[in-house]
C-alpha cells in the first residue's frame, strides 16, 4: 500500500461518501454543501494525478463560482425540504435498477479493456502548466475563442431569463 | 502510482450516483446539482486518461468541459429562478404542464 494509494482511497471515499449525502439529504443546501465536498476531494485526486492547473480551476471555478451561485439560488427561492408523492417513490423502483446496471455495465467495460487501461502512469515527466497552455492557445485556440463567445452568450441569455418584466 | 482502473471504476461509481440522484431527486436544484456531479465524473475519467497516455489533450477538454457548465450553471439557474416565480414551487411534478 503506497502513500498515492492511500490518498486515493480517503479521497475516493470522500467523494463517494459526498455523492450518497448528496442523494440522502432531504434540503437543498446540505446537498449543494455535500457536492462542494465531492468537488474539493476530486481536485485533490487530480493533484494526485499530476493535473495542478485543472486542480486549481476546480476549486475556483466549481467550488468557488458554480457552486456559490447555486447556494445563492438556493438562497433567494427560500428552497425548504423536498416533498415526495406516490409517483417519486413508484419511479424510484426502475429507477434504482437502471442505475445499478448502468454502473455495473461501466465498471464491467473498464474491467474487461485492463490491458490498454492499466497502464500504470510513470511518475516524474508529467506535462507541467505550461505545456498545457502552449496547447490551449495554440493547438486549441478556436475552441478557446468559440468558448468566451459561449460565456458571453451565456450570461446575455442569463440576465434576459432572470430579470423581471417591466409591468 | 495509483492505477488507472481505479480512477475509471471511481469515476463510474461518481456518474452512477449523479444518474441515481437525477431520477430520485424531485427538488429542480438537487437535480440540476446531480447533473454537475455527473459532468464531474466524467472530467475525472478525461484527467485519469489524459495521465495513462501521457497526453495532454484529456486536461484541454476538462477545461472545456468546466466552461460549458458554468454556461449552463448560469442559464439553468435562471430557468429555474423564472420556473419558480411562475409555478410558486421548486417540485418537478408540479411543473409538467407546458401552459400554466
Amino acid at each position: 500500500m503506497t502513500p498515492q494509494l492511500v490518498v486515493f482511497f480517503v479521497l475516493a471515499a470522500l467523494a463517494v461518501g459526498g455523492a450518497l449525502s448528496l442523494i440522502f439529504q432531504k434540503h437543498p443546501i446540505h446537498s449543494a454543501l455535500s457536492l462542494i465536498v465531492v468537488m474539493v476531494s476530486l481536485a485533490g485526486l487530480y493533484l494526485l494525478m499530476g493535473a495542478e492547473f485543472v486542480a486549481a480551476v476546480q476549486i475556483i471555478v466549481y467550488g468557488g463560482a458554480i457552486m456559490v451561485l447555486f447556494v445563492f439560488v438556493i438562497m433567494l427561492l427560500n428552497a425548504g425540504v423536498e416533498e415526495h408523492t406516490s409517483i417519486s417513490k413508484f419511479a424510484g423502483f426502475p429507477g434504482l435498477l437502471l442505475a445499478f446496471a448502468l454502473t455495473g455495465f461501466i465498471a464491467a467495460t473498464i474491467a474487461r479493456s485492463t490491458d490498454s487501461v492499466q497502464a500504470v502512469a510513470q511518475p516524474g515527466n508529467m506535462a507541467s502548466t505550461r505545456d498545457l497552455s502552449t496547447m490551449i492557445f495554440r493547438d486549441f485556440v478556436y475552441p478557446f475563442e468559440l468558448t468566451s463567445f459561449l460565456i458571453l452568450v451565456a450570461v446575455l441569455g442569463a440576465i434576459v431569463l432572470a430579470q423581471r418584466e417591466k409591468a | 502510482m495509483v492505477p488507472t482502473n481505479y480512477y475509471l471504476v471511481l469515476s463510474a461509481i461518481l456518474f452512477g450516483l449523479g444518474v441515481l440522484a437525477f431520477i430520485f431527486k424531485r427538488n429542480i436544484i438537487t437535480i440540476f446539482m446531480s447533473i454537475e456531479l455527473m459532468l464531474n465524473a466524467v472530467n475525472l475519467a478525461f484527467v485519469a486518461f489524459s495521465q495513462a497516455m501521457h497526453k495532454l489533450d484529456g486536461q484541454v477538454f476538462v477545461l472545456f468541459v468546466i466552461v460549458v457548465a458554468a454556461a449552463e450553471a448560469a442559464v439553468g439557474l435562471a430557468i429555474i429562478i423564472l420556473t419558480a416565480r411562475n409555478r410558486q414551487s421548486l417540485n418537478v411534478e408540479r411543473v409538467d404542464l407546458l401552459k400554466l
